[in-house]
């Protein structure tokens, strides 16, 4: 009984660590090839049995994509619209969760469920009524489309800091209230410090979201000064017909940001996510 | 402010009491009052000017022509409106369990007390916080048909590969296989539900007899049902908003195997100019995610609930 239990058990542990395997390998070969595509010379990427690892290993593919069309501004774009919405996001959404995690009010609950609803609803719902609002307001070809509406609350951002909020106790706020501090201050000196694994994972999330946005560019952005990484990489694709690997070597530059941020933050806000998903 | 009045006449400390929670309730309604405005502006106004244009038909330069139902009436009658409802079904039907039960199996692998734990959840969960056009040129020259590394693979095991992406019959399939990469996002909230699994439940089941399976199907599951039903149908709803990937990769086609809802509601929109005939579509996508979500509140009380109240 025991013998055959043991036995089970290496089983079970040989199989865990082979699928796991498998299935990393899986994921991780499109990123692979990304890469191994992104430093072949044109006459290696149509090769069969295909080269995996390049030789010599042609960097200049990277210079090149990202010249062809002028990356950097669309870099700088991307930076522009991302740090203005991050602003507007941090502002805007710690104010409004904090009202709902500690200001009793007539209404707030039906308020609440109001800006959970929202989450739920698809951007395409709103997309062409608000297309031509904007349009009106002459803000086609101008970054106020994709910034402005993030200064009025962002329904996943309230909830995540609402929830984290709730759990910072009482007593902190109460003793910062006996000396005389307003709300803002309160906010400031109590509830920002104790809460900053919150604030950092709505950060990344702010960014990740400006940085993987295309349907809103392409919608009010249509002039190449103007363009986001998204954008731009869709602009390359159309005028450069040379190859895959100048394309994957730009994909990897627009990529790899993302992962970085990703990589360094997963501890912080994998927990946020467990809050956000696990608990309503 | 009016109720505040008998209160004045009424001894000082009561006073006290209730204009603090008047104030509070105002300091509430000062701070929230950008999301209202963004609600009414960006939201419900929208929404109300969309339910107008619905009944349209506007190319967004000329006055807008009142034409009735004329729109929904012509989606009705539209094959292309309803082969891009079959296509978001049959994907969102298709991907969304297909990821949840990968992520899920995922998780249980993970939650072995494996070595290298924090190296395989990065590995997993990584490729789905990347999304847009950078992703989609990657895919498109995985699935290359003569050159992609997918068709490379199959060769290997002597199996000759579909044309995928330009293929009618396996552009979806194709969609809904690199759909698989985001299945980080559900692993992670399922590892953390596994870990939140009470140590002396599994114990007690065990002192019963009950083998690991047994065990995982009685104790475990019912537990994570609650996260499982929610995960199901905000990824559903999710689901329903795939554009990039038709936009990019295979503009609809080929022969609209691949007309997602939203791409053909741009389409309608943007390159037609029938907006319309996009705000009645934006609509039926309105109700269909309304009709979605009510199925999430129906079973609320089965999910709903916080450790410590509330």
């Amino acid at each position: 009984m025991r013998r055959t239990g043991r036995l089970s058990e290496y089983v079970t542990q040989a199989f865990t660590y082979l699928a796991l395997l498998v299935f990393s390998l899986g994921m991780l070969v499109p990123f692979f090839w990304m890469v191994s595509s992104s430093l072949k010379p044109n006459y290696d990427v149509f090769q069969f049995p295909p080269v995996w690892i390049p030789h010599p290993l042609q960097w200049g593919n990277y210079p090149r994509a990202l010249t062809f069309v002028p990356f950097l501004r669309f870099f700088i774009n991307t930076g522009i619209i991302a740090g203005a919405v991050l602003i507007g996001t941090l502002v805007s959404n710690t104010l409004i969760a904090y009202a709902f995690a500690r200001l009793e009010a007539k209404g707030r609950n039906v308020l609440f469920y109001l800006v959970l609803s929202t989450m739920m609803l698809p951007y395409a719902v709103t997309m062409v009524p608000q297309y031509a609002i904007f349009s009106r307001l002459h803000w086609v070809n101008t970054f106020s489309p994709l910034i402005v509406p993030s200064y009025f609350g962002n329904p996943f951002f309230i909830f995540l800091l609402r929830q984290f909020f709730m759990g910072i106790p009482k007593e902190m706020e109460d003793a910062a209230a006996l000396d005389g501090a307003g709300v803002f201050a309160t906010i400031w000196r109590v509830i920002l410090p104790m809460s900053w694994p919150a604030m950092v994972t709505v950060c990344i999330f702010s960014i990740q979201g400006t940085w993987n946005d295309f349907l809103g560019p392409l919608l009010y952005l249509n002039k190449e000064s103007l363009f986001t990484v998204q954008l731009g990489l869709q602009y390359f694709t159309g005028q450069y017909t040379g190859g895959w690997n100048l394309l994957m070597a730009a994909s990897t530059v627009i990529l790899a940001p993302i992962l970085v941020l990703f990589y360094f933050g997963q501890r912080l806000f994998i927990r946020g996510i467990v809050v956000g998903g696990l608990k309503e | 402010m009016a109720s505040l009045h008998p209160a004045a006449s009424q001894a000082q400390p009561r006073r006290k009491r209730m204009s603090l929670a008047a104030q509070r309730q105002r300091l509430f309604y000062w701070l929230i009052s950008p999301w209202i405005f963004g609600f009414l502006a960006f939201v419900l106004g929208p929404m109300v000017f969309s339910a107008y244009l619905s009944l349209t038909r506007w190319n967004l330069l000329n006055r807008p022509v009142f034409i009735g139902l004329g729109n929904y009436q012509a989606m009705f009658k539209d094959p292309l409106f309803w082969q891009s409802l079959k296509v978001t079904t049959i994907y969102a039907l298709v991907s969304v369990p297909l990821t949840m039960a990968f992520g899920l199996f995922l998780a249980v692998l993970l939650n072995q007390r494996v070595r290298g734990l924090s190296m395989f959840r990065t590995i997993f969960y990584l490729p789905s916080v990347i999304s847009g056009v950078a992703v989609a040129e990657v895919f498109m020259w995985v699935f290359n048909p003569q050159f992609g590394v997918l068709n490379v693979f199959l060769s290997y095991l002597g199996i000759h590969g579909p044309g995928w992406i330009s293929s009618p019959t396996w552009a979806l399939p194709a969609l809904i296989l690199m759909s698989l990469f985001g299945v980080g996002g559900p692993m992670i909230i399922f590892l953390a539900g596994l870990q939140n699994v009470p140590p002396a439940l599994l114990e007690a089941a065990s002192l019963d007899g009950a083998s690991n399976w047994r065990r995982f199907w009685t104790v475990v599951i019912p537990l994570l049902t609650p996260t499982i039903l929610f995960n199901l149908v905000l990824s559903i709803i999710n689901q329903f908003q795939v554009f990039t990937q038709a936009y990019v990769m295979t503009q609809g086609g080929p022969l609209n195997a691949t007309l997602f809802y939203v791409y053909y509601l741009f389409e309608n929109a943007f390159q037609y100019l029938n907006f319309g005939y996009a705000a009645a579509m934006a609509w039926i996508l309105f109700f269909i995610v309304l009709g979605l979500t009510m199925i999430v509140l129906a079973s609320s009380g089965r999910w709903v609930f916080y450790q410590g109240g509330e």
